[in-house]
């Protein structure tokens, strides 16, 4: 009988756990522990609209204390766990040891961190968590500059934010474009073009190798000797699992928690769900990583019904969006070992997507601007739908008819 | 506060909305089922689609481009569709119907 269960992370993942516990019907005592001291709240918008300042704390939460009390889900909040027993079947917290029948390991991902000289320097931030973001916007201000390290989604995204709210950006970073882990040379071209035309000096092949200043950040140095006057300076240089806890309680980890389709660890009572996870994509047939809201939710969800016994296997198709200037990039699928690449419509006209096919069907699609082929292409790639190439770069047609 | 209806297939609620926050925000502050709202409010799932009451179309501010295009491949999108991340709720939205389609994305 499974009385206890404990979620560690209340983040986007731990918050679905705890939801879909109760409305499956879980009656038994929850507890859902969490580092930070706020009620679970979204992430997405703390490079966006929070940061721009057109979105207040309250809004970032997806419950408030009266769903908690409502649902009696215990709130542990700011409260960091030292230690897994598998064992005895505890968690040692900052205060207390706690006893599971099962438990939930969402435990996110930590910042990548910059390691050269300076590194540790006042006015350095990552952005993480609201906290983060909150000592981030407290710098932004018209004319400051702002020196943002990796041109991925985090760096971007707040090199367009900061823009917006009149800083002075440069973004620097390290390999040839901009989003090269996470998209086409095309799209990559697309938005860098975009951050250009709004005033944002973008640098790539820059090697951050220094920082300076006296007490406070003042210059970032790169590797061929150029120089960055900064206020502030943002790093998005990427995270990994946070999986240490996972680790050191001896569950199997390998570039994140490892679980099976049923988001189970290798210890029978503990689950995981969310970036923390090294899980099989059934439709790709491979093992992955995420860093995505959508899977932080479906696993929790496909978590929770497993912790209760219903056997129901995580399958989904990704999805990311992201969000720069007026510019909204939609992906769905996963674009490696595809064999075939068109690009449909025109990046100078601002809409177009970017399909990505292996043996005649749809596996990833980077969509600018246009949300139709977007929404199409969940379905297609979910469907594996045969395509005819030849139809695909015709924006005449919708690309749900390219069959 | 402006009052708003949700209605599906086996209920009828009313609440009462906070003017200046969204739609889906009411929903999920209320707890209405069937309102998923998976990207929390940035256009881009199309989880969180409502049919409005026809008779409130015209007060509604019409669909952006980027809205109407997640909705005609929504699950059985109509003309009364909308998804309602993009609905701010006002004084003027009092009485508001919407009905929540039987499945999302």
């Amino acid at each position: 009988m499974i009385a206890n269960i404990i979620v560690v992370g209340a983040g986007q993942a731990g918050a679905q756990a705890v939801d879909t516990l109760r409305r499956e019907g879980f009656a038994g005592r929850l507890i859902l522990v969490g580092d930070e001291a706020q009620l679970p709240y979204q992430r997405p918008p703390l490079s966006k609209k929070f940061l721009a300042g057109e979105m207040t704390e309250d809004r970032l939460m997806f419950r408030h204390q009266p769903f908690y009390d409502e649902h009696q889900i215990e709130l542990h909040l700011a409260t960091g766990v030292t230690r897994i027993d598998p064992a005895t079947r505890s968690i040692t917290c900052t205060s207390e040891s706690l006893q599971y029948d099962r438990l939930l390991l969402c435990l996110g991902t930590t910042s990548r961190l910059l390691t050269c000289p300076g590194a540790q320097l006042a006015g350095i931030h990552y952005l993480r968590c609201l906290a983060d973001a909150i000592q981030i916007r407290s710098h932004i201000k018209p004319a400051a500059r702002a020196v943002i390290i990796g041109g991925g989604y985090i760096g971007l995204e707040t090199a367009a934010t900061c823009r917006t709210m009149g800083c002075e950006v440069t973004v620097l970073e390290m390999a040839d474009r901009v989003m090269n882990r996470v998209a086409s040379p095309c799209v990559s071209q697309y938005f860098s073009d975009r951050h250009s035309a709004h005033g944002v000096n973008i640098v790539c092949n820059s090697r951050v190798v220094q920082i300076e200043g006296l007490n406070q950040v003042e210059r970032v140095v790169c590797a061929d000797g150029s120089q960055y006057d900064a206020d502030f300076v943002i790093v998005g240089i990427g995270a990994m699992a946070a999986s240490s806890l996972a680790s050191a309680a001896g569950l199997n980890c390998d570039n994140g928690i490892v679980v099976d389709e049923f988001c189970r660890t290798s210890d029978p009572h503990i689950y995981a769900a969310g970036d923390c996870t090294n899980h099989p994509s059934i439709h790709y047939g491979r093992r992955i990583r995420l860093e995505s809201v959508d899977n932080a939710v479906e696993q929790a969800k496909t978590a929770a019904l497993n912790m209760l016994g219903r056997e129901v296997k995580h399958d989904r198709v990704p999805w990311f969006w992201s969000d720069q200037f007026d510019n909204k990039l939609l992906i769905a699928g996963l674009s490696d070992g595809h064999d075939e690449l068109i690009v449909r419509g025109d990046p100078t006209q601002r809409v177009f997507s970017v399909c990505y096919l292996k043996e005649h069907a749809l596996i990833a699609i980077e969509a600018v601007n246009q949300p139709k082929d977007y929404m199409a292409a969940r379905k297609l790639i979910a469907d594996r739908t045969p395509l005819d190439a030849g139809k695909i770069p015709r924006i005449d047609t919708l690309l749900k008819e390219a069959v | 506060m402006p009052r708003i209806v949700f209605i599906d297939a086996n209920s009828r609620r009313e609440v009462l909305a906070t003017s200046g926050i969204s739609l889906m925000e009411v929903a999920r502050q209320n707890q209405i089922e069937g309102i998923l709202a998976q990207c929390g409010g940035a256009c881009a799932c199309a989880t969180c689609h409502v049919y409005v009451a026809p008779q409130w179309m015209d007060q509604l501010p019409a669909r952006e481009d980027m809205e109407q295009g997640m909705l005609e491949n929504a699950w059985e999108p109509k003309d009364n569709s909308r998804l309602s991340c993009q609905i701010t709720v006002s004084e003027a939205l009092d009485g508001l119907e919407v009905t929540i389609p039987e499945r999302q994305g």
